[in-house]
């Protein structure tokens, strides 16, 4: 299935979890925060909270910032 | 021999208070922040050289598709600092509300405690990058509510800085000059004025001139005029030598805060001689 992801499209298989996109992205090790369709999803719900087709989801990290 | 003691005073530095915000109190009054450096081991040298206790950071999208470059995470002790995320780049009270909640979630991740504080920033416009102050006050008042600490930059409009107190605010950080510009503190009498009404019938409320150093005097001054602290970034990471401009704002935030307690004398139109005029042997006109 489809979600845009961080502004792209992202091809992602149909039942994945956020805790399942971090572990196909290699980022299992970063922090990383994540909102779906403008919600944030707190990392205790990650592995339960299933994506769906078409889907926006915003994957951040803290940067350098003043 | 030279003797190295004759550099030495014999009275030690005055005991200074320190800064406390909300909950959290710190020795240093500078606020660093972790932009724009060359490379991210200036950065953390800066920060050392600086003694600041608190560092900014933005909330960014993952670099999903590039190589992966050197993360701020490894470079910044979170052990030592307190680190406080901004909204930077929200145009929109929305926007910063929902940058506030990832900030937060990764510093709650992080274990760091500077997960449930914000630095507030809606602005207005992508060329002045100056605030929005009705989109301002509406982020202030719903971060209150989602029970943030919000640190709001601000114009110096005293008024403006009155209204985000008002909603909640834990401190207001009114701008010296535009964000990066390097102009110093253009307004000193606003931010008195900013100054006189934040504290008002509450003397420790935290303001902090965030925004337009260039160098260490207008830290110096900004201290002078009674801000609380100072928040600065690019003046450090675009210096030609970073650790040392890093040195000089550290310096320069004592000297004016102690140059604002020790009470400065009054300007006066004419000269008053240091030295007695009695028992000069020299002409003195008029005499």
């Amino acid at each position: 299935m489809q979600i845009n992801l961080n502004g792209k499209s992202h091809e992602t298989p149909e039942g994945t979890t956020i805790a399942g996109l971090i572990e196909q992205l290699n980022l299992a090790d970063q922090a990383c925060a994540v909102e779906v369709n403008k919600a944030l999803v707190t990392k205790v719900n990650h592995a339960t909270h299933t994506l769906s087709e078409g889907d926006t989801v915003e994957l951040v990290t803290l940067v350098g910032g003043g | 021999m030279p003797d190295s003691s004759s550099t030495m005073t014999t009275h030690s530095e005055p005991h200074m208070k320190p800064l406390v915000v909300g909950e959290r109190s710190f020795n240093s009054r500078l606020v660093l922040g972790t932009g724009k450096y060359a490379s991210m081991e200036l950065m953390k040298d800066a920060l050392d050289a600086s003694g600041t206790e608190v560092v900014t950071v933005a909330v960014r999208r993952e670099r999903l598709y590039n190589e992966q470059g050197q993360s701020l995470l490894d470079f910044l002790d979170l052990d030592r600092y307190t680190v406080l995320p901004n909204t930077a780049g929200c145009f929109s009270a929305e926007d910063a509300v929902r940058v506030a909640r990832l900030g937060r979630e990764l510093l709650e991740q992080l274990g760091n405690p500077g997960a449930s504080w914000v630095k507030l920033e809606v602005l207005g416009d992508k060329k002045t990058l100056l605030p929005d102050p009705v989109g301002t006050l509406e982020a202030t008042r719903q971060l209150v509510k989602d029970g943030f600490s919000v640190m709001c930059y601000s114009s110096d409009d005293p008024i403006s800085a009155m209204r985000i107190k008002d909603a909640g605010a834990t401190s207001v950080m009114p701008a010296g000059s535009p964000i990066g510009s390097g102009q110093g503190i253009l307004n000193e009498n606003n931010i008195v004025l900013c100054l006189e009404l934040l504290k008002q019938g509450d003397p420790d409320y935290p303001v902090i001139v965030d925004a337009g150093v260039g160098q260490a005097s207008d830290v110096a001054r900004a201290m002078e005029l009674g801000a609380d602290g100072v928040l600065l970034n690019t003046a450090v990471a675009h210096a030609t030598d970073p650790v040392q401009m890093a040195h000089a704002m550290r310096h320069a935030t004592l000297a004016g805060q102690q140059s604002y307690l020790a009470g400065r004398i009054d300007k006066k139109l004419y000269a008053t001689a240091s030295s007695p005029m009695e028992g000069a042997i020299s002409y003195i006109p008029g005499e």
